[in-house]
């Protein structure tokens, strides 16, 4: 508590004030519980959902990850088999205890063998679903939760997300904006916000030797996204 | 770790003599790929970059000036979410506190993300003197780290190295593998790290991380990497512990977005980082993965006495390394010439500001205020101007050599006498103009070695400037 105090009351006395209360507090504590946006990148602004989800599409192939549409839910068992076939990657999938990805018939694919739960670090492929997608650049939210155990993102050599077309937004202050809308209080702080929320953009890489860009660094190599719907602009 | 700041000179010479370093700048530099090349062009793609850096330095701004109650809230909501908070004076209260929770949890092998706390507190020696095996998972910090160096670029921890040299450690230090299995491709190398690091992943009882950001508004810690180290670091262990400096924490997750988009494109010219993380609080009941207990350290170490001083914008920095990216200095010595953590213009200032101005005051005049790190930094540091007043402080204290202070002295007096300084310039231009006639520069000058040792100095040709300008007006 002494370090505590100490480095409070040093911030203060360089600051030439004393505790921050009552009027002094009054816009802060508005700034946090209901936060401000910055300025917006054009790029996302006034695009259709069909816009986004191609703006999506495009700068997922700027960052390496790789993007098969699919019109509805049934289709992904196919998109997801002529994936790994095509990259000759095994059949054996990892996949997150999700409510959507379960609605989804995987035993029209019988040679997909998929387990449910967590990555132990043996799965060659990894299969979630995604909370939404950022069309401003290509990035996936993923949120944890015991429907979504984040090992899932990182140990396997493959990645897979299923990304319905209609979760896409343009900018990250709206991926936010949806995840305080699915939270009970609106607000995110304490266990409201989940314990992980990760942003993929791509696969994993690494510029340490000579700065040659390798992919596959301790991450996944391969980055695969199934964007599902058919929203078009 | 001891510094060698105060012996810049010496360590410049050394790196400008050595060959490999020079080879391995040389891809640093010029190469078409390099990281200020690949930022510029990651600038020109965003019409909003500067409107995005303004904003990003008013959200550091205030937060700086609020900083007391943005840490406090983050720590309520921090603790909130379950995690645990610990406020650290010095890096050896830091130290110690890191390892009573390794302790705690009976640790034997901690995994590393990469953190620039964690190299000001020197957490690896002390971590292996008690017991406790450190283990670096970033490439390059892992590269460093087998070569028993330090990291000599703030993102790029190994780029004074060529691939030789990386090729040469890990025969040295993987002498379990094929002594003639092949490692002459990048590829091959990075297949080798990643194959090692993975087992110490999955083995780790603690994991240790830097932090971008803290959000007050959730009390959350956010870490962007490219490889997923970070990730599997914070992920795989029973405790993680992020290491943060006060300054690291915005306001809301909207202030970090903001942030975060000038970040990377700053850094390496991506758009986004692969991966950028947010944690908050360890595993909660149901999950099926995620550390059981989550600390933060909150580390002062100086940083709150620079409030309120001519060096408090340094603490906007965000830890992009464009400054070093774009430095001629640091393009010529590399990083370890600085002698401490924090290399480049950002760490000409932040060096002397931590450490003092005694051991580091070669570094603020290590620079030849071309300006360059001030007008690519995404947070408009005004370096050089922090440079200078350092430069003044270590003038005001006597820091300086004596020929510094009698060369200023003299050209004080000169200046103070403009009829004088006149007629004295007038005859030095007209002597050396003379004598330097036939071959148009000298190779060598008495009192004037410190530029005639690297390169000829021009010999004057016709009259002084004033005597143009009175000309001029004249005329």
């Amino acid at each position: 508590m002494a370090a505590r105090d100490q480095i409070l009351g040093g911030i203060r006395r360089s600051l030439h004030r004393g505790v921050l209360d009552g009027a002094a507090a009054a816009p802060l504590e508005q700034r946090v519980t209901t936060p401000p946006r910055g300025p917006i990148p054009a790029r996302t602004q006034g695009l259709d959902q069909g816009g986004l989800v191609d703006q999506f599409e495009r700068c997922a192939n700027e960052v390496a990850a790789s993007v098969t549409r699919v019109a509805r839910l049934d289709d992904v068992p196919e998109a997801v088999a002529s994936f790994l076939a095509q990259h000759n990657l095994p059949a054996d999938l990892a996949m997150a205890p999700d409510p959507l990805l379960d609605r989804i018939p995987w035993d029209k694919r019988p040679l997909l063998r998929i387990r449910k739960g967590r990555s132990d670090g043996r799965d060659p492929v990894g299969l979630s679903a995604a909370f939404t997608g950022i069309a401003e650049t290509a990035t996936l939210m993923l949120a944890s939760g015991p429907e979504s155990p984040s090992t899932l993102n990182f140990l396997p050599d493959t990645h897979v997300v299923v990304l319905p077309a209609g979760r896409i937004v343009g900018p990250m202050e709206d991926a936010w904006a949806k995840l305080r809308a699915a939270s009970p209080a609106a607000k995110l702080s304490g266990e409201a916000m989940p314990r992980t929320v990760n942003f993929i953009t791509g696969p994993s890489r690494t510029g340490d030797i000579e700065q040659k860009i390798l992919m596959g660094a301790h991450g996944p190599r391969r980055l695969h996204i199934v964007i599902v719907g058919d929203e078009r602009s | 770790m001891q510094p060698t700041s105060h012996a810049f000179k010496q360590n410049a010479h050394e790196a400008i003599a050595d060959a490999k370093l020079q080879q391995a700048l040389g891809f640093f530099q010029f190469g078409q790929a390099g990281l200020a090349e690949r930022r510029r062009q990651a600038v020109a793609k965003l019409p909003e970059f500067d409107t995005l850096r303004d904003s990003a330095k008013a959200i550091k701004d205030h937060t700086l000036a609020h900083l007391d109650w943005y840490l406090e809230r983050f720590e309520k909501n921090c603790t909130e979410a379950g995690g645990h908070v610990h406020w650290c004076r010095t890096a050896e209260e830091a130290r110690q506190t890191v390892l009573e929770i390794c302790r705690k949890v009976g640790a034997r092998t901690v995994t590393k993300g990469k953190s620039m706390i964690g190299e000001e507190i020197a957490i690896n020696d002390y971590l292996s003197e008690n017991g406790v095996v450190p283990i670096e998972t970033d490439l390059g910090e892992y590269i460093v780290q087998i070569r028993h160096e330090i990291p000599s670029h703030i993102i790029a921890p190994a780029i004074h190295l060529t691939q030789k040299q990386v090729e040469q450690s890990f025969r040295e230090t993987h002498t379990h593998l094929d002594p003639a299995r092949q490692l002459a491709e990048p590829r091959q190398l990075l297949d080798e790290a990643r194959g090692i690091l993975r087992q110490k992943f999955l083995d780790a009882d603690v994991g240790i991380t830097g932090a971008n950001f803290l959000i007050a508004e959730t009390g959350t810690s956010v870490i962007v990497t490219n490889e997923g180290n970070g990730d599997l670091t914070q992920l795989l262990p029973k405790a993680h512990i992020v290491l943060a400096s006060l300054e690291k924490v915005v306001p809301t997750l909207e202030d970090a977005s903001t942030i975060l988009r000038v970040l990377a494109r700053s850094a390496t010219g991506q758009e986004m980082s692969v991966y950028t993380t947010f944690s908050t609080g360890p595993r909660r009941a149901g999950d099926l993965d995620g550390p059981g207990e989550y600390h933060v350290i909150l580390l002062d170490n100086g940083r709150s006495a620079l409030l309120g001083t001519e060096f408090q914008d340094i603490l906007r920095c965000i830890r992009c390394g464009a400054c070093m990216n774009n430095c001629p200095v640091y393009a010529s010595v590399g990083g370890h010439a600085y002698g401490w953590v924090y290399p480049g213009p950002m760490g000409s200032v932040l060096t002397p500001a931590l450490i003092g101005v005694e051991e580091a005051g070669n570094l603020p005049n290590a620079s030849t205020f071309c300006g360059r790190c001030e007008s690519v930094c995404p947070m408009r540091i005004p370096l050089p101007k922090m440079m200078r007043h350092f430069r003044e402080q270590e003038y005001e204290r006597k820091l300086s050599p004596k020929t510094v202070r009698a060369g200023l002295a003299l050209w004080a007096f000169l200046a103070k006498r403009p009829a004088l300084y006149h007629r004295l310039t007038r005859l030095a231009s007209s002597i050396l103009g003379r004598l330097g006639r036939r071959s148009g520069s000298f190779y060598n000058l008495p009192l004037a070695q410190g530029w005639t040792g690297t390169r000829d100095m021009p010999a004057p040709q016709g009259q002084t400037f004033q005597a143009m300008w009175r000309a001029r007006r004249a005329g």
